[in-house]
């Protein structure tokens, strides 16, 4: 049995649009660039770790400022934050990427891409958050 | 075709990012705000789902389609940083802590998990 606290509530076509839209445009931009530069399994996966820092700080923009200083909307968060930001970054390429280097020994690589990666997307969206909020809000 | 293979990026890729909004938000509040489990549940799965689509060697164009493009968007590196960054505002730091940590170790054995499969089919 179902409590009626438990029910997702059902998102709007226009919400689902947007991410749809966002998540395209961010997709196609990252399969552009991985196709533009292939990696080899030995070197470092320089397309995913720039695609992840760069959509990492623009979610940190886009979140803080739509969630602190902006008039609540319905569909600029899924555009840009939930659909252009969550298709330009991946998490799942990261960890094939992870497990070749591991599979070809390259220990000191993977360590250094997992926590470079981690410690700059980390970085990425405090900086972001940081200069939105650094904006004074206008009275 | 060249042209088709790219719309069928974008097209895929939207798709995917619906479905991770969907399957955050379906797991997310059922599970409530304390932990992001929405988006470590569409990682793993994601993470699963492109070892998966490695082990089972498909063409480059498939593999585009399939890899980069759907499980691609499906997960995202951007939320999962966010959502940490936002725990360590709030000093939640054995959730920060757990949420890098589950994340990267589990992740890595659900990919080798997903090609170990792939890979025997």
């Amino acid at each position: 049995m179902f409590e009626s606290a438990t029910v997702t509530p059902i998102p709007d076509r226009r919400e689902l649009a947007a991410v749809f839209a966002g998540g395209g445009v961010g997709a196609l931009c990252r399969g552009l660039l991985s196709e533009a530069y292939p990696q080899a399994e030995s070197s470092w996966p320089w397309v995913t770790f720039a695609v992840n820092l760069i959509g990492a700080f623009l979610l940190g923009y886009f979140a803080t400022r739509l969630q602190e200083r902006l008039p609540l909307s319905s569909y600029r968060r899924p555009l840009l934050g939930t659909g252009l930001c969550g298709g330009l970054t991946t998490f799942s390429t990261m960890q094939v990427e992870l497990l070749r280097m591991i599979d070809a020994r390259h220990f000191g690589l993977a360590v250094g891409y997992a926590s470079a990666s981690v410690v700059g997307g980390y970085a990425a969206i405090h900086l972001a958050t940081a200069m939105v909020r650094r904006v004074r809000v206008r009275t | 075709m060249i042209i088709g293979l790219w719309v069928g990026m974008a097209l895929i890729g939207g798709a995917g990012s619906v479905l991770r909004f969907v399957v955050d938000g379906a797991i997310a509040s059922r599970t409530g705000r304390a932990f992001p489990f929405g988006t470590l549940a569409v990682n793993l799965s994601g993470a699963v789902l492109l070892g998966l689509v490695t082990g089972l060697a498909l063409s480059h164009d498939r593999t585009l389609l399939a890899g980069t493009a759907a499980v691609g968007s499906y997960t995202t590196f951007s939320t999962w940083m966010f959502e940490t960054q936002r725990l360590g505002e709030d000093r939640q730091v054995q959730n920060l802590a757990a949420n890098i940590v589950v994340s990267l170790v589990a992740g890595i054995a659900a990919a080798a998990l997903g090609r170990l499969i792939g890979s025997h089919l």
